[in-house]
């Protein structure tokens, strides 16, 4: 058992996407710093449902940073603020007792909240089903040996590869801009060997439907990388404009 | 009720071979008259409706998360297993075939086994194919590495994260089929129930989590990739949505439920750290090829760390118990997951663990600093070590970890049979969710492997052949009654699930409920704590459907309900977990009972009675459910006693 703390939760409540919503203030008393802050958030929701209101609803799931569900904006900082961390492996021992804690959903017009925390995210599946993989049918393939991989480009590769797809990304841009997201998977395939027959039209679909989708421009101020769990880098973003630009070439487009 | 396994004739290495092509085949042109249905979207959902809509027919895939790259097997960390003998180290198809079926403590059938350790092979080429990012030596050719319960190289990975990049392969495939229009996708949906139209499964129900809207599915042919029921102990390394609610309303539905009780309790999680506990983080299998486990020889020793009066390195080695060293000198710290976690428990429950708790022991790296350094302690295993201070807010370099073992894997599932049908026609299950090819106990980095198998390399064979015997025309019409009968009984039990209106929240009975499975059904077994789990699950479950508190509604977001749902599930399928447990009266790979041991502590199994599958068949509410047995035979893999020693 760790310490205890006692806080007050200012967190936002929103019955649907038509909903206008609020924040409703909420304590949460007897936190052990040992707790996840979602379960500190689970302690909060079983006083709710005791009481046989309505709990906070939020998204997650495997609770060990990899599945990219969770989603909240902890005092304004997308999944809170230690570096390279989700809100599900935030622990309550970076917070201190009395304090207030605001939580809101991811905010981006790409990004329409559902109900409470929980939001919309499927712009990015949509994304991934313009461009974002290799067309191999199963069982068409070479040995996996037949085709080496430089050691620097694979792990380069896995870098970007390990992208979650929580959006936070998307939450901390001031544009709501989904360059980072986007970059990451153009950025995986363009350097492995397999990736290369669709390189150029993977990068101008997959552009194509991020504007479309309503996510907004780049401008390079690197909020996403500073709230990226994976800290995925913002070299990505650079190499991924250059894989655009060099597929608008090659289309003669410019 | 028929277990016939359809296991094909002739020699093992010729069996799927001789299998596929006696198998019939849909014409390339009438694929397209035909849907199929796949629940779930993890490594064996994605790869199997990806592949069916590569083949042309039209998929139906559902899951309850926001998006289908979010499946559970995405948390796998340490890798796959194939047989490349790209080490040039003596692996072989063969090879791997009998690790599993030794590994998994000779209760696996030996043709599935064979087969998967066949198809191994192909996955590591579509995978690398799909572009995952699989580790590399500088030759740009495919690194390995070695795990437990094998003497070869035969582990593929992508860093800690293999599970992440083989399911985004997989969902990498499937969105591209969702961009062609062959795949359509229904995310943050649940399946409530399974449609059976003469005996035969046709489509089901399932519930929009966002609208709260009730639909239905018709289809060809229903495919469960669902996975575990991990979470009935509440506490597991599962994700929190894990949920065994599709393969037990199946099993309501008629489809046998195969060995139940054998579930892997992985050895090194960390260690619970309250009541408010919601999950359990495994530190991956690696860790013990340099890490020393121990706790003090004296439970007094082991009071004064628990009390805080004593720091770890202040034990002097003459004070400490490397236990599976001491017990197991060939092996060591790398005896299997089960042996380990059993003998983990044993030394708590001497009152030598080392936690608050009571409940863990040491994982010391003090040694393997000294020896290599720690930086090359760092280079190995700093993902590990971070995530660990994440959670713990402890150091590892600097203290010694601690440890505890933890629900992680269900070995049981739905039973299939060779061509991964269960005993319902058209009803396929794969995965995890059906009882698999893993035996009693799964190896380390087989289940990647197994799920991979199954969706890219078996089903998309095996049900061509239901579905030509169908024909294009047997499709039943959604509206009729068996669909809109079932649909009804869904709404009603949605509305009763909102209408108790009592006083008990659905984590309360589910920390309940998990709380008698750990403690009765967990590491280790008896006849009396069995029998008290079989009294006291009914008991909660009568409590649950008269105390039980659901805010709100069912047309919009409502965890709550989805949780009650989930949880009423388990509490009747917790019950035949233990039922399972009470019958099997041996000991074998995670299934260990007390009274069958050999006089060293070891799993004691019992070949000649109980050297077969038992599943069990639903006889109602009011009735005990019906054990049948597929007897195994082993023609290759000799069963001997497994030793670590």
């Amino acid at each position: 058992m760790g310490k205890e703390l006692n806080l007050k939760l200012k967190v936002w409540r929103q019955d649907n996407t038509d909903d206008s919503g609020r924040f409703e203030e909420y304590d949460a008393k007897g936190i052990d710093t040992d707790m996840s802050f979602l379960e500190m958030l689970d302690v909060v929701n079983e006083g709710l449902n005791e009481d046989g209101k309505e709990p906070i609803a939020f998204d997650s799931d495997c609770r060990e940073g990899i599945c990219g569900s969770c989603s909240m904006v902890i005092n304004g900082v997308p999944h809170g603020g230690q570096q390279g961390t989700t809100a599900c492996q935030l622990h309550m021992r970076h917070f201190s007792d009395g304090m207030t804690i605001t939580i809101e959903p991811w905010r981006a017009s790409a990004f329409p909240v559902q109900r409470d925390l929980v939001v919309d995210r499927t712009a990015f599946d949509r994304i991934q089903q313009a461009g974002g993989f290799v067309s191999v049918r199963t069982g068409s393939v070479p040995d996996a040996n037949a085709t080496p991989v430089p050691k620097e480009d694979a792990d380069l590769a896995m870098d970007a590869a390990q992208c979650i797809g929580c959006g936070a990304c998307v939450a901390a841009c001031k544009n709501a801009s989904a360059m980072l997201f986007v970059a990451a998977k153009v950025s995986h395939l363009s350097l492995v060997p397999q990736g290369q027959p669709e390189r150029e039209r993977r990068a101008l679909a997959m552009v194509q439907k991020m504007d479309e989708e309503g996510f907004g421009s780049c401008t390079v101020t690197g909020s996403c990388e500073a709230v990226c769990p994976k800290q995925i880098s913002l070299d990505f973003i650079a190499r991924m404009n250059r894989e655009y630009g060099c597929a608008l070439i090659k289309k003669g487009t410019v | 009720m028929n277990l016939d396994a359809k296991i094909p004739s002739g020699p093992i290495a010729q069996k799927w071979d001789k299998h596929r092509f006696d198998l019939n085949l849909v014409n390339p042109a009438n694929k397209r008259k035909y849907e199929v249905i796949v629940v779930g979207s993890g490594l064996a959902g994605a790869s199997a409706a990806a592949s069916l809509a590569e083949l042309g027919y039209n998929v139906k895939c559902f899951c309850y998360q926001d998006s289908p790259r979010r499946a559970h097997s995405i948390a796998a960390q340490g890798g796959i297993n194939a047989a490349k003998n790209y080490q040039n180290d003596g692996d072989s198809v063969y090879r791997l075939f009998y690790d599993t079926v030794k590994g998994g403590d000779y209760r696996s059938r030996e043709a599935n086994v064979y087969r998967l350790a066949q198809v191994s092979v192909n996955i590591i080429d579509q995978c690398a194919a799909q572009g995952v990012p699989f580790a590399r030596e500088y030759g740009g050719l495919l690194a390995n590495r070695s795990f437990g319960g094998a003497q070869v190289s035969r582990t593929f990975y992508a860093r800690g994260q293999t599970g992440q990049q083989l399911l985004l392969g997989a969902y990498s495939a499937l969105s591209r089929q969702i961009g062609l229009g062959k795949v359509k996708m229904y995310t943050r949906t649940e399946l409530l129930d399974v449609v059976l139209v003469d005996g035969q499964a046709k489509g089901i129900v399932v519930r929009n989590m966002v609208t709260g809207e009730i639909s239905r599915h018709s289809a060809h042919a229903v495919v469960l990739a669902t996975g575990g029921y991990g979470n009935v102990f509440y506490l597991s390394t599962n994700a929190m949505g894990c949920n065994v609610t599709a393969t037990h309303r199946a099993y309501k539905r008629g489809a046998a439920f195969a060995n139940p009780c054998y579930t892997q309790i992985h050895p090194t999680c960390i260690p619970v750290s309250g009541d408010h506990q919601s999950k359990l983080t495994l530190m991956s299998e690696s860790l013990r090829n340099d890490g020393r486990v121990w706790v003090p020889k004296s439970p007094d020793v082991a009071e004064k760390i628990r009390k805080g009066e004593l720091h770890p390195s202040n034990v002097t080695d003459a004070e400490r118990d490397y236990y599976l060293e001491r017990k197991y000198p060939s092996f060591g710290n790398l005896v299997p997951r089960d042996v380990a976690s059993r003998n983990s428990k044993e030394v708590c429950d001497e009152g030598r663990g080392v936690v608050s708790s009571g409940l863990g022991v040491y994982l010391d790296f003090a040694d393997a600093i000294n020896r290599m350094g720690e930086s090359t302690v760092r280079e190995r295993y700093g993902n590990l070590f971070d995530m660990y201070e994440k959670i713990t807010g402890s150091n590892a370099y600097q203290n010694p970890m601690t440890i505890y073992p933890a629900v992680h894997y269900t070995m049981g599932g739905l039973w299939v049979d060779y061509n991964l049908m269960s005993n319902i026609p058209g009803l396929f299950v794969i995965g995890e969710a059906n009882f698999s090819e893993h035996g009693a106990n799964r190896l380390g980095a087989s289940a990647l492997m197994q799920g991979l198998a199954d969706g890219y390399f078996v089903l998309p064979y095996t049900i061509g052949q239901y579905l030509a015997d169908g024909g294009p025309d047997n499709r039943p019409d959604p509206d009729s009654s068996e669909f809109t009968g079932t649909e009804d009984e869904v709404r009603s039990r949605i509305d009763k699930l909102l209408s108790i209106k009592g006083k008990r929240t659905p984590t309360s009975f589910h920390r309940e409920l998990g709380q008698i499975i750990w403690e009765k059904c967990g590491m280790a077994r008896n006849k009396s704590g069995l029998e008290e789990a079989i009294r006291k699950i009914p008991e909660l479950r009568e409590e649950f459907w008269s105390n039980l508190n659901v805010p709100g509604e069912n047309a919009s977001i409502n965890q709550s309900l989805e949780l009650a749902g989930r949880v009423a599930d388990f509490l009747e399928f917790g019950e035949l977990m233990c039922r399972d447990a009470l019958q099997r009266e041996e000991s074998c790979g995670g299934h260990f009972r007390e009274e069958h041991q050999t006089a060293e502590g070891e799993a004691k199994r019992d070949d000649e009675n109980f050297a077969f599958v038992g599943a069990w068949e639903y006889k109602g509410d009011q009735n005990e459910p019906q054990l049948h047995k597929e007897s195994l035979e082993y023609e290759e893999v000799k069963m001997t006693q497994r030793s670590y020693k």
